[in-house]
């Protein structure tokens, strides 16, 4: 019982899960893919895209995981990194001709996606016999197994260069010559809204449906006559697929991938953003997928500690909003439709102008002690005001909004409290 | 011979350090069923804070006050922390002490930077103890064995020969009951996992110096210490202890050891030529914790000593 990740209080469904029609999401994100050339964004712009394409698949696959079975792995990067790893030796083998030279580039995603179901395959054998926090650790141990055996065979994995391949060979498909980044992100789009179509389809098929049985109620799922370790491991090989087909998604894009894409660390990344997304919601890790990726693009060149602020996001999502940002949405829809959203709008208010001055406080606080003990000599300037860390202006800068923001907050809980 | 007793020596101090951060680890999942994720990051902060305490005063005063300042520091993670996203459940739990792994990580950097300190063996114990084979053996070494030894019959006793045990041991199994006859569980809870934490941070004292002391200690050291835990059986101390001298000593065997897989697959016509051939013994011992983890769930799911089955 104890081991049983799944308590009483993960059992809460989404009552809108199952009736919800996908045209319009769907809708949305085609026209907002089709849309975005028109914008004429630079070459950057157009790639960091493309990498929130990619991620959107990924995050999606590991949700099949977390967020429909219930099953936490910390190592779901293993299997988008083989794919990738594989795809770029595909790669090279088209440009030799031969016997591959005829496979479009354009379907490497689908080389990717039979390399991560055949490595779901084989690694979840062992690992799905469990769930739970036993299952979470397994998958731990088998990243790190693949890592440290990965830099051992540099024929295949390349050691600390990594693989890297061209893109440019082979048949050009529908004219597309994947050369220039607008080309590629017309492969991106395709394959992004063409895994995103596909995860949906499987959340409908009776596997997808026996997946989140076994979630809620393994018991239940296993007197019902379906075995619950076998619902894992199937979906366990699907996840691995679209995983993989990320993975070729990547190998096209960035043409180049190294043992780091396998190890824990984009693993504890999808994690994260899947999470911060929202699990209970088939869009959520969409939406945490794209804020992880520009976060990951725009904060770490704005702060060295961008990786505490992740952290220190991540647990408060975990503690007050563990439907993440799509429940938030959800949540925000529902009060804005509802009866007392006059009653509910200065609460409201009260949070977030108390989140925003904690937030405040705590920037304050760690880019200032930051630049203190990097010994670099820089200053933090907010607004080009100088902040060093033993001017008394930066203490008060600091402890200033933290107090206003407790006293925020503790007033809106006491106006909750007292009006319901 | 010699490299054999030096193996052995070894392999059981680092054994027993492992066991020392897993049997935290054990108490903490088997009394709450959470698998503190951050532990070995508690094991960091050990480190550190003993570096600090050290600095200023002396290595003794830093391996009493290091510990108990770990596991103040666990008890307002659990009091905090943990106790809020209690009712949403363990897979919660395990995500909130993962995200605490990252905001411990970057503190440690900001606090002492990004490179490794110099925590040093302290002077007094800077001798070689013996001369075995005409290598010196360090009294440090024989230290660690000594502290290990002294927490491991501790916490024996503490456990089963204390009313204080007998009440963490009921609470272990009955909450409800223990909390029926009167007995605090969420104080029971909160010191015991302060008590798991002080541990991790016992292990970082005395392993900070024997290794290295570097904000990358806590990542290199924690999946070997879930792997550990897993393969004991999750929630079995004595199966914790099986697993964790088994792996130091293959480990430690593993760096001993000259050969390469040609040497030993010689028979089936394996060779240097080949790239499988030229692996060696030694640069396969970061992955045998790993290695050993899924040959042992093939054979048994449930771990070496594992009784539950989830």
């Amino acid at each position: 019982m104890i081991a049983d990740a799944t308590s009483r209080a993960d059992m809460r469904l989404d009552p809108e899960a199952g009736r919800a029609s996908p045209v319009l999401p769907f809708g949305v994100l085609v026209a907002v893919l089709l849309l975005i050339p028109a914008l004429d964004l630079s070459r950057s712009t157009l790639t960091l895209l493309n990498h929130c394409g990619i991620a959107m698949v990924f995050a999606l696959s590991y949700n099949m995981l977390l967020g429909k079975a219930g099953m936490l792995s910390f190592g779901h990067a293993v299997y988008f990194g083989l794919a990738g790893f594989f795809c770029l030796h595909l790669l090279g083998w088209i440009g030799e001709g031969g016997a591959f030279g005829s496979f479009p580039v354009f379907f490497l995603p689908v080389a990717g996606f039979a390399v991560g179901a055949l490595a779901g395959a084989v690694i979840g054998w062992p690992s799905c016999r469990r769930s739970g926090t036993p299952f979470a650790m397994i998958s731990l141990g088998v990243a790190e197994l693949v890592a440290a055996l990965a830099y051992m065979f540099d024929s295949a994995f390349g050691g600390e260069m990594g693989v890297s391949g061209d893109r440019m060979v082979g048949p050009e498909l529908l004219g597309l010559s994947l050369g220039p980044v607008q080309e590629v992100y017309w492969f991106v789009a395709f394959w992004t809204v063409a895994g995103c179509a596909g995860m949906h389809a499987f959340s409908r098929t009776p596997l997808g449906r026996l997946s989140e049985a076994a979630r809620d109620n393994a018991q239940r799922v296993q007197y019902v006559g379906y075995d619950p370790a076998r619902v894992r491991y199937l979906v366990f090989i699907f996840a691995g697929a679209f995983a993989g087909m990320a993975g070729g998604m990547a190998a096209v894009q960035d043409e180049i991938i190294t043992i780091d894409a396998l190890s824990l660390a984009p693993s504890g990344a999808i994690l994260i953003a899947t999470f911060v997304g929202g699990v209970r919601h088939f869009w959520g890790p969409v939406l945490g997928a794209v804020l992880m990726t520009w976060m990951e693009s725009n904060l770490s060149d704005y702060s060295e500690a961008w990786l505490l602020y992740l952290g220190v996001a991540f647990i408060l999502v975990v503690i007050y909003a563990p439907e993440g940002l799509a429940g938030a949405v959800a949540g925000a829809w529902r009060l804005a439709r509802s009866a007392d959203r006059a009653r509910m709008a200065p609460v409201l208010a009260l949070r977030l102008a108390g989140a925003g001055c904690m937030t405040a406080a705590l920037v304050v606080t760690v880019e200032a002690a930051m630049r203190w003990s990097s010994g670099h000599g820089e200053t933090f300037a907010p607004l080009g005001v100088p902040l060093p860390h033993d001017a008394p202006a930066t203490w008060i800068a600091a402890v200033v909004p933290a107090a206003a923001g407790l006293a925020l907050l503790r007033r809106a809980r006491r106006i909750e409290e007292t009006r319901t | 011979m010699d490299v054999i007793v030096f193996a052995l020596l070894n392999g059981t101090i680092y054994g027993l350090l492992l066991f020392m951060m897993s049997s935290g680890l054990t108490l903490i999942f088997s009394m709450m069923g959470v698998l503190n994720f951050a532990h070995a990051s508690f094991y960091m902060l050990g480190a550190y804070l003993a570096y600090t305490v050290a600095e200023a005063s002396t290595f003794w005063a830093a391996l009493f006050l290091a510990p108990v300042l770990v596991g103040l520091l666990g008890m307002a993670v659990e009091r905090w922390g943990l106790r809020k996203v209690h009712a949403n459940g363990h897979v919660a739990e395990l995500l909130f002490t993962f995200g605490l792994v990252y905001v411990i990580d970057e503190l440690v950097k900001i606090v002492w930077g990004r490179t490794a300190v110099n925590y040093r063996v302290p002077e007094e114990l800077n001798f070689p103890l013996m001369t075995l084979f005409g290598a010196d053996f360090p009294a440090y070494r024989a230290f660690i064995l000594v502290v290990a030894a002294a927490m491991l019959g501790a916490l024996w006793f503490i456990l089963n020969r204390t009313r204080a045990g007998t009440v963490i041991r009921a609470a272990l199994v009955e909450p409800d009951m223990v909390g029926c006859l009167g007995h605090n569980v969420p104080a029971i809870f909160m010191s015991v996992f302060g008590i798991g934490c002080a541990l991790a941070g016992l292990a970082g004292v005395i392993g900070g110096n024997t290794f290295i002391t570097d904000p990358a200690m806590a990542a290199q050291m924690g999946p070997i210490v879930f792997v550990v835990v897993v393969l004991g059986g999750l929630g079995s101390l004595a199966g914790a202890f099986m697993a964790a001298m088994l792996i130091g000593y293959l480990q430690t065997a593993a760096i001993s050891i000259d050969w390469s897989m040609a040497d030993i697959f010689a028979a089936a016509g394996v060779t240097e030529a080949t790239e499988f051939g030229r692996i060696s013994v030694a640069s396969l011992s970061t992955a045998i914790p790993f290695l050993l983890l899924v040959l042992v769930l093939i054979a048994r799911p449930s771990g070496l000593m594992g009784a539950r089955e989830s």
